[in-house]
């Protein structure tokens, strides 16, 4: 057992990225996740790593693909706007099948948008937010700790996919103190970087690239690519039930308003409303098999999020028409209160009943 | 026999795509003559381009990274950053480096990181078609400035290695010309010393090289050369514009 500390979100990120072996961070400041490379601009050269301060955030995602290229574990974070100007770097990387981790702390958009909590990046994280079709795989944490525990699982997702891995939490995780433990990890066995840049010595060189200018090359290179994401699919999906055994209304949720639906959930509950949560942990990969099955059990589904309505088309497709899916969302920074969701669930209550 | 001239051991033994008349060529063989004298092949990394140059890793036999449009500079410090002791060189166009890659280019030699840039300046956009680029010299036509480069509507051409050299982080700035066989030999010999530096320690380098691109200027090889020495030189003088003072800061 590891000992407890009280920290935020953004300081369990730089540290669950340290204890993962990450010795590599280039970022760019923006508001609300400065506190991750403030964090690792004194913690990464304490264990001999580096931290460089990027003249941009495409810049940042640059050197990210340099190094990740070159073998290390490597990270950035930043913040939807900031995450906006990666795309096009995030695209090379999965093209090139370069593993590192990438940790979008949302705020509020569309452009400036403000610096409050949002999940309104959710469409360009889990549907390939560059050019071309790809998608990286996408963790979704709603406490501290989860944070802490999926950064570090990250690290070794990325290295066995091949692929880029985005941690999505949002401003409340970021900044939010909670008490973390950083567990102690067995190592995991993981694919040995022989396609790595190091020098061709004694080897055939190495190339890291994304041009194929052959169009049954390509065409070949994007069915690798995915074959890796039906893998994803197939190995990867981590979602939490919560009350769900005898539910007959599914709350459906991810990070900071699960736990928002947690507390409502409660209330319902004491109203003699069985309500249950699902949450899906990864988003790419999404768990549309236990949406498939919950919805033949229950007639009534409400998806919660701070966003106008993103993560609900996934749910539809698990779904598939089998339940009716309702929606309630607060965007721009404004976060869904217990209160507002248990009256949206009475509502559907009483609209059934009538 | 004593064999005189052969091809570089680091250099694949392929046809190049580029046109006839092309500097890439040169410069290429200059590149992987430089690497072979240094004995660097294995040691050695490179990051090529968006552009006409986006292949030279079908001809230089060395692990090598493709990048986006104006990034070699930001991959080359990742990939130099993880592996300090290999030699990490970026081979980018006018309009990777000149234009889209400004920011990228300004702040690698800004920290001093200790690579060598190759800066190809045909002043002009080659592989899309001979668009204008920011190094298209005044008055020059080109398919995006059809009436000729005006200072009105255009602006001027951007003196890449002048610019550098005003940073703190820059130690050696150089432009160079391969349009005859005596530039050529000048080329070589400031490649060398920017890949020395860098073997040395000392940080950033950056050699540009003015070539000729007949396709893209409208001319035959012979007239390319000339329109070299005649109109792009006059607008980019060369020379050394940054270099370590003396010989003793060369370790």
């Amino acid at each position: 057992m590891g000992e407890k500390v009280l920290i935020t979100g953004n300081e369990a990120i730089g540290e669950a990225a340290i204890r993962a072996g990450c010795r590599f961070f280039f970022g760019y400041p923006i508001t609300p996740q400065n506190k991750i490379p403030e964090y690792l601009s004194y913690r990464l050269p304490q264990v001999g790593g580096c931290f460089i301060q990027a003249e941009s955030e495409i810049a940042a995602i640059y050197m990210v693909f340099g190094a990740a290229g070159a073998g290390a574990r490597v990270m950035t974070s930043s913040s939807s706007p900031g995450i906006s100007l990666k795309q096009e770097g995030i695209s090379y990387i999965a093209a090139a099948e370069l593993p590192c981790v990438i940790v979008n702390v949302m705020r509020g958009g569309p452009g400036l948008g403000g610096i409050l909590p949002s999940q309104a990046d959710y469409f360009q994280a889990t549907k390939g937010g560059g050019h071309g079709g790809y998608h990286m795989l996408v963790l979704a944490p709603s406490t501290v700790q989860e944070t802490a525990d999926l950064m570090m699982d990250a690290f070794d997702l990325a290295d066995k996919y091949r692929n880029p891995v985005m941690v999505l939490a949002d401003g409340y995780i970021g900044q939010m103190m909670e008490p973390v433990e950083f567990k102690e990890r067995p190592q995991k066995v993981l694919p040995i970087k022989d396609w790595a840049i190091t020098g061709a010595k004694n080897r055939p060189r190495n190339l890291i690239k994304s041009l194929y200018l052959d169009p049954e090359e390509l065409e070949q290179h994007n069915l690798k690519l995915h074959r890796k994401y039906l893998e994803m699919a197939k190995n990867e999906v981590r979602v939490e039930t919560y009350l769900t055994e005898d539910a007959e209304i599914i709350i459906a949720a991810y990070g900071t308003v699960a736990r928002i639906a947690k507390t409502a959930i409660k209330i319902l509950r004491e109203r003699g409303i069985k309500v249950g949560l699902v949450r899906p942990i990864t988003v790419f990969p999404f768990p549309y098999e236990t949406f498939s099955k919950i919805s033949e059990k229950v007639d009534n589904i409400l998806v919660v999020e701070m966003s106008l309505g993103q993560m609900i088309e996934d749910v539809r497709l698990g779904v598939c028409g089998k339940a009716k899916v309702h929606f309630y969302g607060r965007t721009g920074g404004m976060v869904p209160t217990y209160d507002e969701i248990v009256e949206q669930i009475e509502k559907i209550v009483k609209e059934g009943v009538a | 026999m004593k064999k005189v001239f052969e091809r570089p051991k680091s250099m694949f033994p392929v046809p190049t795509h580029y046109c006839p008349g092309c500097g890439h060529g040169i410069v290429h063989r200059l590149l992987a003559e430089v690497i072979d004298e240094f004995g660097i092949r294995e040691s050695v990394v490179g990051v090529a381009p968006v552009g006409c140059a986006v292949l030279i890793y079908n001809y230089i036999n060395c692990d090598m990274y493709e990048a986006a449009h104006g990034r070699a500079p930001a991959i080359a410090t990742g990939c130099k950053r993880m592996h300090p002791g290999l030699t990490v060189f970026t081979y980018q166009g006018d309009g990777d480096l000149a234009s889209i890659g400004t920011a990228e280019i300004i702040h690698a030699a800004n920290r001093g990181e200790n690579i060598t840039v190759l800066f190809l300046n045909n002043a002009v956009y080659g592989m899309t078609g001979g668009q204008m680029a920011p190094t298209t010299i005044l008055g020059q036509k080109t398919t995006t400035s059809p009436l000729g480069r005006s200072p009105k509507r255009e602006g001027y051409p951007i003196r890449i290695a002048e610019m550098l050299a005003t940073l703190e982080g820059a130690t050696y700035i150089a432009r160079v010309s391969v349009h005859n066989p005596k530039a050529i030999i000048a080329a070589k010999r400031a490649l060398k010393k920017a890949f020395e530096m860098q073997i040395n320690g000392l940080g950033f380098s950056l050699v540009e090289f003015l070539s000729q691109c007949p396709t893209g200027w409208g001319l035959s090889p012979t007239e390319a050369t000339k329109w070299v020495e005649e109109r792009m030189i006059p607008s980019f003088p060369l020379g050394e514009f940054k270099a370590p003072k003396s010989e003793k800061q060369l370790k």
